[in-house]
């Protein structure tokens, strides 16, 4: 059996998680997705400091996103809400398949709320992958840390596209602004690998333009709910017929 | 509940429809001992829903722009975001090297037919 490694303190495994966090390929596409997120903060007439306080008590681009667009474009309470909360369950199998890896037998309820709060896509896929070569009593401090990187990486980028498109010429502010459909697009794509997840990807790329054309009231709840299902009956008819 | 959000003070928009129904599902996966697995009904569906309203999103963005992206020709925008596309099928499925042709030929569309 591998030597799991093990550190001299706690403070040294959150620091190496910092530095795991740092030196990832996540971190590239998390400065990307929060120079987007700040331009599109600054369109919607929204402070830099805002974006920083939802990136810590948030945590969840896709959920960022809804909200920052909803307030720059007048949507309502409801469809931010229920679009933030859907969008927000792939975070509970997340957390149940995460905390088994986490607890050792000194493990204590309370030290298992900050790596439940850092749990985002980049985090998890990470501890996933490198959790199991740390010793177990430095486990919650190597996440801790780890999603510390990545979360500090997040906050300071925001702030960068926040100033980037307050100060740009008009053409490359526009290009600032494409950014986050643009990512979102791309890494949406890579992650449906179920065609029951492509269904709903291309009928949300129709129905949400074209509800929004017609000016259905809560046009993004409707896309939502209508081509989510029409995806989740093909599912189903598949699962039946074979 | 029809009020446009923008009317109430926004940071408490964020902890009321931002916050609270996103850790909602944290603490749920906290406090459950065994949970669903990641091909049960109910997460497959709130999957699917919440892929499709992320997309609507996204197609909102490019084609009903606001601020400074409304001044790039709307077909300008869409060809970029087909050229992205197609890089990252020829670029092994990379959104780095599909974000980065869609970006430049946004720039360049955009400077050649304003």
């Amino acid at each position: 059996m591998a030597t799991l490694e093990t550190f001299p303190s706690s403070a040294a495994a959150y620091f190496a998680g910092v530095k795991s966090a740092l030196t990832s390929v996540y971190v590239i596409v998390l400065m990307g997705t929060y120079i987007g997120l700040g331009a599109l903060t600054h369109d919607a007439g929204l402070s830099p400091f805002w974006l920083t306080t939802s990136t810590v008590l948030v945590w969840a681009a896709p959920a960022q996103l809804l909200m920052i667009s909803a307030i720059g474009t007048g949507g309502t309470m409801v469809e931010v809400a229920l679009g933030v909360t859907l969008s927000a369950m792939r975070l509970f199998p997340m957390v149940v398949a995460l905390l088994p890896v986490l607890r050792g037998p000194a493990t204590r309820l309370r030290d298992l709320l900050l790596p439940t709060h850092f749990t985002a896509i980049s985090m998890w896929v990470e501890s996933l992958r490198l959790l199991p070569l740390v010793a177990r009593e430095h486990r919650v401090a190597f996440c801790n840390g780890l999603s510390s990187g990545y979360m500090g990486t997040a906050a300071v980028f925001g702030f960068v596209g926040y100033y980037l498109a307050a100060g740009l010429p008009p053409l490359l502010a526009s290009v600032l602004l494409f950014l986050t459909p643009m990512s979102f697009f791309l890494s949406t794509i890579k992650g449906a690998r179920l065609a029951v997840d492509k269904i709903a990807l291309v009928l949300g790329l129709v129905l949400g333009p074209l509800l929004a054309y017609w000016q259905v009231q809560l046009d993004l709840m409707w896309t939502g709910v209508i081509g989510g299902t029409i995806a989740y009956a093909f599912y189903r008819i598949r699962a039946v017929a074979s | 509940m029809k009020e446009a959000i923008v009317d109430l003070g926004p940071y408490f928009v964020l902890i009321l429809v931002g916050f609270l129904p996103n850790e909602v599902w944290r603490l749920v996966g906290l406090v459950t001992a065994r949970g669903l697995s990641e091909d049960s009904e109910l997460v497959v569906w709130s999957r699917t829903v919440a892929t499709a309203l992320l997309a609507g999103v996204i197609a909102k963005l490019i084609l009903f722009s606001s601020g400074e992206l409304a001044g790039v020709a709307l077909p300008v925008r869409i060809g970029a975001a087909a050229f992205a596309f197609l890089i990252f099928l020829a670029v092994k499925r990379s959104v780095f090297a599909g974000v980065l042709a869609g970006e430049a030929a946004l720039l360049l569309g955009a400077y050649f037919f304003p």
